[in-house]
């Protein structure tokens, strides 16, 4: 499996994309520091646009290197290898090359401001570590679409359309139903649907670290109760953990009856 | 040695293989012949393990190698269309497989047979049909195996690359290997195969040497034999 990650890896970090994601994050963490001159207000906007934006990325990158890859797959295959470790070689390697850019990226502007003196590296480190589980997660479904969908476009559709469920629609629907279900007691109906979006989850687990939840008036309040706490913190991380080893678990699933 | 016993593959709801029985017992050089859509590529990708069949066994020196995929060290595999990863150089790619495989390999020898060292360093995108087909061959052939499946082996290949190719493949039949040759050029199948192996609609259609097949057709040409058998 470590020769099929080592190729892809390599062959990932190579190409123009991954440049330009780095230095997308590179300017990105600069300019925030630059502009706000303050630690914790860089990273509330930053989480507002890694919540959105490395799950966009993630997905495109799955669905086109699994395509792009359709090749190099095949010549694999007919090599003495496993299924299982070509496919898991070259998730791997497609993840961790994007958490990679992500960490970097990130990481050189704010270690060069003086994150590791700042009270606010818990922060920070949570919004990278979370950061890196949407990479993670995001490549696993957007992989699984990819392998059930023999047609290229279809299966960037579907990737899209599930991004945009997650990233927008979800939210909306959540609302609406917070609205119109406005007269009975929500919150753990509430804390129950925030776990069953990778990035939902994400946001609040973030938010309620950054101590402003008392923007979030008495749903925070509840919130702050569950996520605040320890128990909170590693349930969120469990859930999340498990947001990447379901959509795993189906590509192995998968991959075991697939045609080539 | 291969046995296929009982092989059933159906893609959506168009049957492939349908209860295909058929063994390999000794070497030489079998072509597997058939119409398109026959079922060729599918039995070939089948011994493979790159299709998974829905029912029946594949057995190789008696071991069923259905979801394994250590066997597979002993199969040299040249696949029917070179797709390669575009943006790897030839040797780079050569150098790949041969991390891939835990067994030597001798490469030198036929990438100055088939003249490829001006290309060496070229990326696989920018290189032409017949000379991506010529790399094909090289990872094909640079290890020793038992087993050697040949789908359409001669596509793009120029004329003097495919008498190199013809020689290269007498030469491992004469160590006693076996081959597994699909085609559609009969004169080839005519030169070199030993057993001719006929498919139609996902069953055996006919198997033996070319000259019981005329006998059996009547037929003084290979080519009129395939189509007597056909039509029939």
């Amino acid at each position: 499996m470590f020769k099929i990650l080592k190729y892809s890896f390599s062959d990932l970090i190579r190409s123009r994309w991954s440049y330009v994601y780095f230095v997308f994050y590179l300017l990105l963490g600069f300019v925030l520091l630059f502009l706000n001159n303050n630690v914790s207000k860089a990273i509330i906007t930053l989480l507002n646009v890694i919540i959105v934006l490395t799950p966009l990325i993630g997905t495109i990158f799955g669905v086109m290197y699994y395509y792009n890859s359709r090749e190099f797959t095949e010549l694999l295959l007919a090599q003495p290898l496993q299924r299982k470790q070509i496919f898991m070689g070259q998730y791997l390697g497609v993840a961790i090359s994007l958490s990679l850019s992500l960490v970097l990226g990130l990481g050189i502007p704010f270690v060069m401001y003086g994150i590791f003196q700042s009270a606010a590296i818990f922060d920070f480190g949570l919004l990278i570590v979370v950061g890196a589980f949407l990479n993670f997660i995001f490549v696993a479904i957007s992989y699984n679409i990819a392998l059930s969908n023999e047609n290229k476009i279809k299966g960037f559709g579907y990737a899209i359309l599930m991004w945009l469920l997650l990233a927008v629609i979800y939210d909306g629907v959540f609302l609406i139903s917070l609205v119109v279900l406005n007269d009975y007691p929500l919150d753990k109906m509430a804390l129950f649907a925030t776990m069953f979006n990778p990035i939902d989850l994400s946001r609040i687990l973030i938010l309620l670290k950054l101590d402003i939840s008392a923007l979030l008036g008495y749903t925070g309040a509840v919130f702050k109760d569950f996520f605040g706490t320890n128990l909170g913190l590693v349930i969120s991380l469990c859930m999340l953990t498990l947001w990447v080893l379901l959509p795993v678990w189906r590509i192995n699933m998968k991959i075991k009856k697939k045609d080539f | 040695m291969i046995e296929i016993k009982n092989l059933h593959k159906s893609f959506n709801k168009l049957t492939v293989l349908d209860g295909l029985d058929l063994d390999f017992r000794s070497s030489g050089i079998f072509a597997i012949l058939g119409p398109n859509g026959s079922g060729k590529t599918t039995l070939i990708k089948s011994i493979l393990g790159m299709v998974v069949p829905e029912k029946g066994e594949i057995l190789i020196d008696k071991v069923n190698i259905l979801q394994q995929w250590t066997y597979r060290n002993d199969i040299n595999y040249l696949p029917q269309i070179a797709n390669f990863p575009s943006n790897l150089t030839v040797i780079e790619l050569i150098k790949m497989v041969k991390n891939l495989r835990p067994k030597p390999a001798s490469e030198s020898e036929l990438i100055s047979t088939f003249e490829l060292e001006p290309f060496l360093n070229k990326k696989l995108g920018n290189l032409s049909g017949g000379t991506k087909q010529k790399v094909n061959i090289v990872l094909t052939f640079m290890f020793d195996s038992n087993i050697i499946i040949l789908d359409e082996p001669t596509t793009g290949l120029d004329p003097i690359s495919l008498i190199r190719l013809k020689t290269i493949i007498q030469k491992e039949k004469d160590k006693g290997k076996t081959l597994l040759i699909t085609t559609h050029i009969m004169s080839l199948v005519e030169e070199i195969a030993d057993e001719i192996v006929f498919l139609l609609d996902g069953k055996i259609y006919f198997k033996g040497s070319i000259a019981s097949l005329k006998e059996k057709t009547k037929e003084n040409d290979l080519e009129h034999a395939i189509a007597n058998l056909l039509q029939n």
